[in-house]
């Protein structure tokens, strides 16, 4: 693969039952090119708790990805409230999402550090009434 | 086991893709939440599960599982099952409650992994 692939999903925050397609498409795409299972499964599952989490708490938002032969970045960027205490949001269990979302098997307060367990590497920017951007990489091994 | 004989042993009603009814499994687990099922779950090809929306169907795809098995007579709608097609993912339905179905096919030697970490 030469020079950089990028992916772009508009994530729709509507519908908490359509949450996740433009990771089930990233998945097939990266099947596409060739790369390891276990690289992918840690990709898709990243992207897919970010993408719950934009569906969930900020009415939808973008979601890039981009690939090159050194790694992946996925760049999931939001207009919603923010985050007020990140180290809060990191911790396992600490979860704001509303009851009816526990109801739909998520809400546990997992998505932030799955997001951070898969990845090699994670960013969260997070401005109170502006938005949140997540950048998370995984590094391709030799 | 084969995804088959998960379907003898919990007298399933089989939903989608009898092509992968030969498919070897060899671990499952047991969780209405998905959450948890994406954080703690490593290389299990079943899941047993009491939820019924279109994200149980997506989790497992990202897991890479290979079989759903809808307990307590669960039924999951036609954009569910076609979600799952779309994907090679079996998808049962058994009367049996999710305690119940997993202590069926633990005692018949299909076991949990230990918890990722």
């Amino acid at each position: 693969m030469n020079g950089q692939l990028t992916f772009h999903f508009d994530v729709d925050g509507s519908d908490f039952t359509s949450a996740g397609q433009a990771s089930v498409q990233v998945k097939k795409d990266l099947r596409q090119l060739g790369l390891s299972p276990e690289i992918i499964r840690r990709v898709s599952i990243a992207m897919y708790e970010g993408e719950i989490n934009m569906v969930i708490h900020a009415g939808g938002g973008t979601a890039d990805v981009v690939v090159t032969e050194e790694e992946i970045e996925i760049i999931l960027t939001d207009h919603g409230p923010g985050i007020r205490d990140i180290a809060q949001a990191m911790q396992e269990g600490f979860s704001t999402a509303p009851d009816n979302i526990r109801s739909l098997g998520f809400g546990a307060g997992m998505g932030l550090p799955n997001m951070k367990r898969y990845t090699d590497h994670m960013d969260i920017q997070s401005e109170v009434g502006v938005g949140t951007v997540v950048t998370m990489r995984v590094s391709i091994p030799k | 086991m084969k995804i088959g004989t998960i379907q003898e042993l919990l007298h399933a009603e089989l939903l989608c893709c009898e092509e992968e009814l030969n498919r070897e499994v060899f671990s499952a687990c047991g969780s209405d939440m998905m959450s948890d099922v994406l954080a703690y779950v490593k290389d299990q090809a079943v899941l047993l599960t009491g939820l019924v929306n279109p994200q149980v169907i997506r989790t497992a795809e990202m897991m890479d599982m290979k079989c759903i098995v809808f307990v307590r007579s669960k039924r999951p709608n036609s954009e569910m099952i076609a979600l799952a097609r779309d994907s090679g993912i079996v998808l049962l339905a058994t009367e049996m409650r999710l305690y119940e179905a997993c202590g069926i096919l633990y005692s018949n030697g299909l076991v949990g992994n230990k918890v990722a970490t």
